[in-house]
């Protein structure tokens, strides 16, 4: 059975229709990657699952049960983690400040404590005690990733993390990657860059215009196809 | 290229009213002349009922215009009340100017006021702004609970020799055969008429005229408004300064019938604020038939159930919570909503007509 | 010039009376950008809840305001659970008026209850103690004390806010509603939890409004008035800049009445408009907003 899966879900951002029904699945410790163009609608999946966004209970289903219209407090207990777009970090707190309301849902034991993340993310540990729009756009980024790991999720759903950075700043955070899968994380990536989320994915999800376009492993899919897709014919 | 398919074959014409409309545009006139006249046919009693409703009437659609319409939500108009009702007193009793006269002039002299109050209170927003217009009220019964002049905390009378020079007393008393206060409270009842028509009147017109639209786009989305250029600034000061002249006429008419004053009357939160806002509110604030239907709710409920003293107002602050939570639009919100029903047309339409038809 | 130099001391001890008026005001806003309008009639009732407890069961004040706390912290828990949490949104009009709506409802059930007449709370013979400073100047226990609690809640309060974990979920519930959902904070519970706490701020408030002065239903309005003048002078976003803004109007309060008696709350109201035009920020506004 699946992690995570969705049937059929849809969203709307009042009368406008961002999702027209998608199945999606995420295995255990697999890695999955949203690609597509602005307004595809990957962002909006996110929300979806981390429950920003309500929809009917049984068509986001973890675990295979339903949770579809829990609210975003409650799913984030249930393990799921959403890094937002934009990193949206709390201006009123430190940088650590910011890591330890991570886990305030869920104060889980499990591997991401405080001075894991900071092993892994050496640079928050110097600005530790630092107001978050001091920093620059990477090192706010890895604080995200940070905050949202001391939940100690099973999955962890990133939105964008490249979005604005430099490459080398990119490579940086994606680096990352591997340790929070060692762990045993299951991912969900948003990513405009297609590059960077072929080579770590395991599997890839196309979207267009809130409808699903192709679905394959990074190994199988053609240039062509992956443009189509994206683009439309 | 054919020419008939190159010029346009439609034409656009931006109306407002409709057939809903128009027939309350005849009605509304009909009505204006059964009031002008009803003191012909009416008792004292109802000409003073009447003289609080209209009074009350103009105050709400002051209030609507400048929270609903202008996003400046006030707790503080009583500033304006009590000022213009003390205007008509220093006027009348100090410097000597016709009662009726005083009052435009109370108008013109409280948008003077109003303009450094508002550069004061406009440093504040939202819900401080709001607080900040109550504190200004309360600077201003404070200060005019100083002025000896006109009875510092005490207040004070206005003097026979005011309130028989107000013009058309003679006239009235002879016309219609009843003493001088009667004929009084009459001439106040057509000021009073002329108030609320006016301001009536005048709220229609700032709608249907490109301030208007600014204000339709300020009060349905604000930062949209900003960003299609509206100065928000200045039309939220236009739309104070002129409450407060219009306030500030209405006070003076108040304070004239009632021919007494005192700064804790004049300047009360209750009577010339939570009042108001409540017309406002159970009427349907954002429009302009809200405030009438208000008024007239209000008016049923302060004339049958004031007697009930605090349970009264127990009741209508209940009612006001109720209404803002669950039916936050109004009564007519909700009536015009269902039935789709505008008296006051102040929203455009696009009306296309096909050339070729006529 | 010792009539001045009494004038600043009381100003000072005045002012803390303001800003323990004011300290459940400023979380409330720095929590959920509420501002009540019915404050100063919550402050009055509290005062007559401890009256009633005091009365009833035959204790001291203080002795009673303990037992009145944990009450009025689940009375405040329970306003904001049930009616106050539906008020919150985008639009500014909701909260203004229920609250304001609310304001008169208090203030007229406990006319209701209690009728118009003046109330004190009676605590023997602290109520006239004083304490000599030297040069013919002496300050009353009471007062002192006021200043004490004040400083005490605001001491508290910050500790709470910056140095607790519910502190940082005050925090960033009111920095960014939707992302503090995302890390599991139940934003409903939050803002009751802190309008639990205003009361129980409110409350201490009342204990000392009703030991200094007479009070009855109707002073609730002008109560409210001071707390908005202590955190819009002090600056809003910061719990030492509220105690301070209290002090500065304790103070412009005091040192109007001894030019005048009769000028005191308008001297009050001026020096708030003087700040408000002169920095309109307040004196100690918060680095960011």
């Amino acid at each position: 059975m699946p992690l995570l899966q969705t049937c059929k879900l849809t969203a709307f951002y009042g009368d406008f229709q961002a999702l027209y029904g998608i199945d999606a699945s995420l295995n255990v410790g697999e890695t999955i990657a949203l690609i597509g163009a602005n307004g595809a609608g990957k962002s909006t999946f996110l929300k979806a699952i981390a429950g920003l966004i309500p929809s009917p209970a049984d068509s986001v289903l973890l675990d295979g049960k339903p949770i579809g219209s829990r609210p975003a407090a409650d799913i984030v207990k249930l393990g799921v983690a959403l890094v937002p777009e934009g990193r949206r970090l709390f201006p009123s707190l430190t940088v650590e400040e910011n890591l330890l309301i991570g886990c305030y849902g869920r104060k889980m034991q499990g591997p991401w404590t405080l001075d894991r993340v900071y092993s892994l993310f050496p640079i928050l540990k110097e600005r530790r005690a630092s107001a978050t729009p001091t920093l620059s756009g990477g090192q706010q980024q890895m604080a995200a990733i940070g905050r949202a790991l001391m939940s100690n999720p099973r999955i962890l759903l990133c939105d964008e993390i490249s979005l604005g950075l430099a490459p080398i700043i990119i490579s940086d955070i994606y680096a990352a990657l591997p340790q929070i899968k060692a762990e045993g994380t299951s991912v969900v990536l948003v990513e405009q860059d297609i590059v960077q989320a072929m080579k770590v994915a395991d599997r890839v999800y196309c979207f267009q215009e809130g409808r699903q376009s192709l679905e394959g492993r990074p190994r199988d899919l053609t240039r062509d196809q992956i443009h189509r897709a994206y683009f439309g014919s | 290229m054919d020419d008939a398919a190159a010029k346009p074959t439609q034409a656009f014409r931006i109306e407002t009213a409709d057939r809903g409309s128009r027939v309350a545009a005849v009605a509304a006139i009909v009505i204006l002349l059964a009031l002008v006249l009803l003191p012909v046919f009416a008792g004292r009693n109802l000409i003073q009922d009447l003289i609080f409703l209209f009074y009350m009437l103009a105050l709400a659609q002051c209030w609507n215009l400048l929270a609903g319409y202008a996003g400046l939500i006030s707790v503080g108009q009583q500033a304006f009340v009590g000022l213009g009702g003390y205007l008509l007193f220093a006027l009348t009793l100090l410097g000597g100017i016709n009662p009726l006269l005083a009052i435009p002039i109370a108008g013109v002299i409280s948008a003077l006021f109003a303009l450094p109050t508002a550069l004061i209170v406009f440093r504040l927003h939202g819900a401080y702004f709001a607080i900040g217009t109550w504190v200004v009220a309360e600077v201003y019964r404070l200060v005019f609970a100083q002025f000896k002049p006109l009875g510092g905390g005490t207040g004070t009378s206005l003097t026979p020799s005011v309130t028989s020079t107000v013009p058309g007393i003679e006239l009235v008393k002879s016309v219609l055969d009843v003493r001088t206060p009667a004929a009084r409270d009459i001439i106040s009842y057509w000021v009073a008429l002329a108030l609320a028509a006016g301001t009536l009147a005048l709220v229609y017109l700032i709608l249907r005229s490109r301030r208007g639209l600014a204000l339709g786009a300020i009060r349905d989305h604000e930062a949209a408004a900003a960003g299609l250029g509206v100065d928000i600034y200045r039309v939220k000061l236009a739309v104070y300064v002129a409450t407060a002249a219009m306030t500030g006429m209405i006070g003076a008419l108040i304070y004239l019938q009632k021919a007494r004053i005192s700064p804790d009357a004049a300047f009360s939160v209750l009577d010339w604020t939570a009042y108001v806002i409540f017309i406002v509110v159970i009427g349907g604030i954002g429009t302009m038939e809200g405030p009438l239907v208000g008024t007239i709710i209000f008016y049923l409920m302060q004339r049958y159930l004031a007697d009930f003293g605090a349970s009264y107002l127990i009741l209508l602050g209940t009612l006001g919570i109720f209404v803002m939570l669950f039916a936050p639009k109004g009564i007519w919100g909700f009536v015009s909503e269902r039935f789709n029903l505008t008296l006051f047309p102040t929203r455009r339409r696009l009306a296309i007509r096909d050339r070729a038809e006529s | 010039m010792t009539g001045w130099l009494d004038a600043l001391i009381q100003g000072v001890l005045l002012g803390g009376l303001y800003a323990l008026f004011a300290a459940g005001l400023s979380l409330i806003f720095g929590v959920m950008r509420l501002v009540n309008l019915a404050h100063g009639d919550l402050i009055v009732l509290a005062a007559f809840a401890v009256l009633v407890v005091a009365g009833k069961l035959g204790l001291d004040p203080f002795v009673a305001v303990l037992i009145a706390l944990p009450i009025l912290f689940v009375i405040g828990f329970a306003l904001q659970h049930v009616l106050l949490n539906r008020t919150l949104g985008r639009e500014l009009l909701p909260p203004l008026l229920v609250t304001f709506g609310l304001s008169i409802i208090i203030q007229n059930g406990l006319l209701q209850i209690f009728s118009a007449d003046s109330q004190r709370l009676h605590s023997g013979a602290i109520e006239t103690a004083s304490i000599p400073l030297g040069g013919g100047i002496a300050v009353g226990v009471v007062p002192v004390l006021t200043l004490l609690s004040a400083i005490v809640v605001i001491v508290l309060l910050n500790f709470i806010f910056y140095r607790t974990s519910i502190g940082r979920a005050f925090r960033a519930t009111s920095d960014d509603l939707e992302v503090a959902q995302l890390m599991g904070i139940d934003h409903r519970r939050i803002f009751a939890t802190a309008m639990g706490l205003a009361f129980v701020a409110i409350t201490i408030a009342a204990l000392f409004l009703g030991l200094r002065a007479n009070f009855d239903p109707t002073i609730g309005p002008a109560r409210l008035l001071y707390a908005f003048e202590a955190v819009i002078i002090g600056g809003i976003g910061s719990f030492w800049g509220t105690l301070a803004g209290g002090i500065v109007l304790g103070l412009a309060q005091t040192v109007g009445a001894r030019i005048d008696p009769e000028w005191q709350i308008l001297a009050g109201h001026l020096a708030f408009l003087v700040v408000l035009v002169l920095r309109p920020r307040g004196l100690f506004p918060r680095a960011q907003d």
